[in-house]
Order: structure tokens, then sequence, then C-alpha cells
């Protein structure tokens, strides 16, 4: 276990395969590289904490929960890259802002963050499908899809 | 800023690593094709500078927020 300083928690004990290196950083962030993904406070969201500023700390959602089409396509190189060998070794995390009326979330579908579970490697692509875009509307969305799946 | 005229099918070396070559050009639009090493990530300008926006911006997401949140994904209802 380590002791981190976190936003979110203030200082916490993290089990040491919490680690994340993004060699790339994220967009905007380059020069930090060392992140631990930790549980949030309500399921099914997570905190992206960096290990060297404590006030940077994303939050992250699994987008398939509101957004069931959503796909990101990696070639065989940047699945190496993360060292993904297998399909369930790669989590899929899209970066969720909250604003104070928080009914009003948005997801980040266009810049998804993807991780390699097995070699602890992380990085935030940019996506090519002219579908995703920057600010979904994340509890809208998962009443559509609600919807969708009901009139099946 | 180095400004560079280059016709179609010519194209500039940065460094010893990246080429950008002009591919095509076709009224306002010019087709840019870029040969950089794995490690280099290209971005178009403006998607790049969204993404780091929209990055900024989640980043004024407040702890206290996120644990108001519960019950928000109920388990969807059966179908039946």
């Amino acid at each position: 276990m380590i002791e981190i300083d976190s936003k979110p928690f203030g200082k916490v004990q993290i089990d040491q395969r919490q680690k994340i290196h993004f060699p790339y950083g994220i967009l905007g962030f380059e020069h930090l590289k060392e992140y631990a993904l930790l549980d949030a406070a309500q399921e099914p969201f997570y905190w992206l904490q960096s290990l060297e500023v404590k006030e940077i700390a994303f939050v992250l959602l699994n987008p398939l929960i509101f957004q069931p089409d959503y796909n990101v396509e990696l070639d065989d190189d940047e699945l190496q890259e993360l060292g993904v060998e297998k399909p369930d070794d790669l989590l899929l995390f899209v970066i969720v802002t909250v604003p104070k009326d928080a009914r009003k979330m948005t997801a980040n579908l266009q810049g998804p963050v993807i991780i390699g579970r097995e070699k602890k490697l992380g990085r935030q692509f940019i996506s090519n499908d002219l579908r995703w875009k920057t600010k979904h509307l994340v509890i809208q969305e998962h009443g559509d899809a609600g919807k969708q799946s009901a009139v099946c | 800023m180095l400004i560079l005229s280059r016709k179609s099918n010519q194209s500039i070396m940065i460094g010893d690593q990246v080429e950008i070559s002009i591919v095509d050009i076709k009224g306002d639009t010019v087709k840019v094709g870029i040969k950089a090493p794995r490690d280099v990530p290209v971005f178009r300008t403006e998607v790049y500078l969204e993404i780091q926006k929209e990055n900024q911006e989640a980043l004024k997401t407040s702890p206290d927020t996120i644990e108001s949140l519960g019950g928000l994904f109920p388990p969807k209802k059966d179908k039946s």
C-alpha cells in the first residue's frame, strides 16, 4: 500500500496496482504522467487522480452505461502500446464534467481514456468518429438508450 | 512562423523523422499527408484544443457533487 494525496479524499492509502502510467499524459496536461484510479463516492464513477499534482483529478465513467453504441477503434500498434493482448485487458472510460446541477453532467466521448489493465498504461485518444463530441448529456442519453431497449 | 510555398506532391521535412506532404489541393481545401514516428501524436488543431479545453473544464467537478450522484443509473427495467 502507498499513501497518496487526493483531491476527493485527501490522504488515502492505495494499492500499487491502482497506479496507471500515462506516457503522453492527458491532453493539456502532458507533463503529468502518473495517475491512480480510485473508486468515487458513488458508483459507477471513478477518479483519475494525478500523483504529481493533488488538484488534478478527473471523473471517469464507462460510456457504455449511457451510450451502448459507443466504441473506439484502436489499431494493433495502439493496443500493443497499452500492453493490451486480449479484450479483457482494456478498460474504456470517458471524462465527465459535472456542473453544480449534476443532472446537466456531460461526458467527453471525443477524447476517451483507455487503460491497459495488465500493464497499467493509459492514454487519452481522439476519436475520428464524427458522432462523438466533447459534451454529451449523460442523463438524457441514458434515458434515451433505456427507451430504445424498452421498444425492442 | 516559418512560411514555405509548396505545390501538390511536394513535401517538407521537420527534423529527420517528420515529413509533411501536400497530397492534393482542391479549392480552399488542402489534403496533407503526415509521416511521423508513433510517439509523435498528430491532431487536427481545433479538435486538440477542444479536448484540452474540455479537460480543463472537467477539473472543476467538485467531489461533493459526485457524492450527491447516488442512484443516477438504476438497473434498467426488465422488458416484461
